[in-house]
C-alpha cells in the first residue's frame, strides 16, 4: 500500500516539472513564516491568497466553461457584504459569517445564470458585467444600510495574529485551488465534471447532442465559481475589517481577468502563477506611485505580446513535452516517453 | 423643464450613439471586444483641450487635429499591440484593458487628475419654449446627426463598405473574394477610432474632461451594443437613444437618481436580453466554429 503511494508519488509528481514546482511552492508556502514574520510580507501574501482563490474561480468559471464572466466581482462584493453585515448587525464571528455569505454568492451565481443560460459569447460576457455595477448602484442609493462610499467598517478581525491570519488563508487558497483543479481535471477517474466541461467549451451543440444536460453543468459551473470567489470575497472583509464598493467595482472584474490571462487561461495553475507574479509586482511599484500603473499595464502587454497563451503555459510547454502516443508529460530532455518509449520527436 | 429633458436625451443618445456605431463596426468586423474604445474618446477629449487651451489654437484645427492624431494613435496601436495576437480572443482583450489604462495614466501623468473643459466653439443659446438652449448642444446634435449619415453612406454606398460588410459576414471568404482583409481591418479600426474621437471633441465643452472619463460611457456602450444586437448599426443608434432617455428619466424622476443611473440602464439592457437574447436588431450568427 504505502510503496503503491510512493510510486504513484514518483510517477505523477516527480516526474513531471510541473507538478513538481507545484509542490515546491507549497511547500515554501506552508514553511514562509519560519523564515521571515515581517508583518508587510505577510500582509502581501495574505491578499495574494486570497486573490488567488478569486482568480482561480473566475477560471474555472470562464475559462473552462467558456462564459467570459466580465462580472466576477459581484459574487466576491456579494460575500464580502453579507459577512459584513452578519458580523455587524447580528455579530457572527468569521467562522460563520464566511461560508454563509459564500452560500448567497452561489445564490447570485444562480441568479446571474438565469439570463446567462439563454446567452452565448459576448452577450454573455456583456450582461454579467451589468450586475455588480447595478448592485454597486443600489448600494451607493442607500447609505444607510450600506454604508454608501465609505462600506461597513469595523468588522471582527479573522483572528487574534498575522501569522494565523496568514495560515488560515494559505490553508483555505490550497484546499480550494486542489478542489478546482480535481473539479475541471479532464483525465481524473473520480469525476467527470473536467471533461464535460471540457466538451461544453468546445462545442456545447455536440455535448448536448451526446446526452449531457448543459444548463445543470453551466449552472453548476456559476454556482462553484460563485462559491468560491465568495469565500474570498468574505476572507477579504474579515481580513481587511471593511466591505466597501470597492468589492464590486469594475476593476476588481477586470484584475480577475487580467490576473488569469496573464498566467494563463484554461489551467488553474495559470491564475495562481498570475497572481503571485502581478500582485507582488504592483505593491513593489508603490515605491514610484506615480507610474506605478503605467509599469504595470506597460509590462502586461509585453510580455503576453510574446506569450499571448500567458507566462505559465508558455513556461509549461517549455519544461513539459506530451507524448504523442500515450499522452503522458514528460521532462523536457527525454528523448523517448517515459511510459511507452515512443519517440517524443 | 420638458424641452430640457428632450434635448438632454437627444445630446447624450447622440453621443452614446457615435460611441456605440464604432464600437459595434469593430466587434462585427474583427469579431474583437474593444475595450479601450473609449480610451480614444478620452484622448480625443483632452486633445481638444490641450489644443484649444494651452496652444492656443483655434477651434477648428484643434478639432482636426485631435481627430487625426487619435485614430493615428489607434491605429498604430492596433497594429503594433493587436494585429500579430488576434486568434487569442481573451487575450486581445486583456490587451486593449491595458491600452486603456497605459492611456489613462499618461493622461494622469501630462495633464494630472484636474477636472477639465474645453471651451465652447460657439457661444450664446436659443430660447425655445423659455428653454435655454445653448448653441453648443444643437452643434454637438449637428455633428453628431452628420456624422452617423456619413458612416452610413460609406458603409452601404461604397465599394470600401461592401468590403468591410462581407469581412463582418465571413472574413475567409472575404479574403478569398480578393479583399485584403487585414488591411480592411485596419481602416475598420481607424474609422471606429475616428467616431470615438469625433464624440470626445463634441463632448468636450460639454462635460468635464478628466482621465477615468472613459470608464463609465463604456460600460453604457456596452450595455447600448448589446441591447441593440451586436454588429448592428441600426440598433446601436436606437439603443443609445433607448439607454439615454432610461438615464434622463432616472436622473430627473427618482431621488439620489446620479447614483441609480447606471444601475437603471444596466437593468433595462438584462430585461430587453431576457426576452430577445440576441438583442433588438441583432442576427443569431450561425454558431462559429473556430
Amino acid at each position: 500500500m504505502l510503496r503503491r503511494l510512493v510510486k504513484d508519488f514518483q510517477g505523477d509528481v516527480l516526474a513531471i516539472p510541473g507538478r513538481l514546482i507545484a509542490l515546491i511552492f507549497f511547500l515554501l508556502l506552508f514553511l514562509l513564516p519560519l523564515i521571515t514574520q515581517e508583518p508587510y510580507t505577510l500582509r502581501i501574501l495574505i491578499f495574494a491568497n486570497i486573490f488567488v482563490i478569486f482568480a482561480v474561480s473566475w477560471d474555472f468559471l470562464s475559462g473552462y466553461t467558456g462564459q467570459v464572466n466580465f462580472g466576477h466581482a459581484l459574487f466576491f462584493g456579494v460575500a464580502a457584504y453579507t459577512a459584513a453585515m452578519l458580523n455587524k448587525y447580528i455579530g457572527l464571528q468569521p467562522w460563520a459569517t464566511i461560508p454563509i455569505g459564500a452560500i448567497v454568492a452561489v445564490g447570485a451565481g444562480v441568479l446571474m445564470c438565469l439570463p446567462a443560460l439563454r446567452l452565448r459569447g459576448p452577450y454573455l460576457s456583456l450582461v454579467t458585467l451589468a450586475f455588480p455595477l447595478i448592485l454597486l448602484g443600489v448600494v451607493k442609493a442607500f447609505p444607510d444600510v450600506t454604508g454608501g462610499e465609505h462600506g461597513i467598517t469595523g468588522l471582527t478581525r479573522l483572528s487574534e495574529s498575522r501569522i494565523t491570519d496568514y495560515y488560515i488563508s494559505a490553508v483555505v487558497m490550497t484546499i480550494s485551488v486542489f478542489i478546482m483543479w480535481k473539479l475541471t481535471d479532464a483525465r481524473s477517474a473520480l469525476v467527470r465534471t473536467g471533461i464535460i466541461l471540457h466538451a461544453i467549451r468546445e462545442d456545447e451543440i455536440a455535448a448536448r447532442a451526446s446526452g449531457i444536460n448543459t444548463i445543470r453543468y453551466k449552472l453548476l459551473a456559476f454556482a462553484v465559481g460563485g462559491f468560491f470567489a465568495g469565500i474570498a470575497g468574505g476572507l477579504f472583509a474579515h481580513f481587511m475589517r471593511i466591505a466597501g464598493p470597492s468589492t464590486l467595482d469594475l476593476m476588481l472584474s477586470f484584475q480577475a481577468i487580467i490576473w488569469t490571462v496573464f498566467g494563463g487561461i484554461v489551467s488553474i495553475y495559470g491564475a495562481v502563477v498570475g497572481v503571485y507574479f502581478l500582485y507582488p509586482l504592483m505593491e513593489f511599484l508603490r515605491v514610484i506611485p506615480e507610474l506605478r500603473i503605467l509599469i504595470f499595464a506597460a509590462i502586461v502587454i509585453v510580455i503576453l505580446l510574446f506569450m499571448p497563451e500567458g507566462i505559465a503555459v508558455w513556461i509549461r510547454d517549455k519544461i513539459e513535452r506530451a507524448c504523442p502516443r500515450c499522452k503522458l508529460s514528460n521532462v523536457w530532455w527525454r528523448r523517448t516517453c517515459r511510459a511507452c518509449g515512443a519517440s517524443l520527436y | 423643464m420638458f424641452q430640457a429633458f428632450v434635448i438632454q436625451v437627444l445630446v447624450t443618445g447622440g453621443v452614446y450613439a457615435l460611441l456605440a456605431v464604432g464600437f459595434s463596426l469593430i466587434f462585427g468586423v474583427a469579431r474583437m471586444i474593444n475595450l479601450a474604445h473609449t480610451a480614444f474618446f478620452m484622448l480625443a477629449a483632452y486633445g481638444m483641450f490641450f489644443c484649444s487651451l494651452q496652444l492656443g489654437l483655434d477651434p477648428i484645427s484643434s478639432i482636426i487635429l485631435s481627430i487625426v492624431v487619435t485614430t493615428l494613435i489607434a491605429v498604430a496601436s492596433y497594429k503594433v499591440f493587436i494585429d500579430r495576437i488576434r486568434e487569442h480572443q481573451v487575450t486581445v482583450l486583456l490587451i486593449t484593458i491595458a491600452l486603456a489604462m497605459v492611456f489613462q495614466e499618461l493622461m494622469l501623468l501630462a495633464f494630472g487628475a484636474h477636472f477639465r473643459a474645453a471651451p465652447t466653439l460657439i457661444s450664446g443659446f436659443w430660447e425655445i419654449f423659455g428653454v435655454r438652449v445653448t448653441y453648443q448642444q444643437l452643434l454637438s446634435l449637428g455633428i453628431v446627426l452628420v456624422v452617423l449619415i456619413c458612416v452610413w453612406a460609406i458603409l452601404l454606398r461604397t465599394k470600401l463598405g461592401i468590403a468591410i460588410r462581407a469581412t463582418a459576414q465571413d472574413a475567409e471568404i472575404a479574403n478569398l473574394m480578393g479583399i485584403n482583409v487585414s488591411r480592411i481591418l485596419l481602416i475598420t479600426m481607424g474609422i471606429a477610432a475616428a467616431l470615438a474621437a469625433i464624440s470626445g471633441v463634441v463632448v468636450a465643452p460639454l462635460w468635464v474632461v478628466y482621465p477615468y472619463m472613459w470608464l463609465s460611457p463604456l460600460v453604457m456602450v456596452m450595455a447600448i451594443v448589446v441591447l441593440g444586437g451586436l454588429g448592428s448599426i441600426k440598433g446601436s443608434v436606437i439603443g443609445a437613444f433607448i439607454i439615454a432617455l432610461v438615464e434622463t428619466l432616472v436622473v430627473f424622476l427618482v431621488p439620489a437618481g446620479a447614483f441609480l443611473k447606471l444601475a437603471f440602464a444596466l437593468l433595462a439592457m438584462v430585461i430587453i436580453l431576457v426576452v430577445r437574447p440576441e438583442g433588438l436588431f441583432g442576427v443569431i450568427f450561425e454558431e462559429e466554429r473556430l
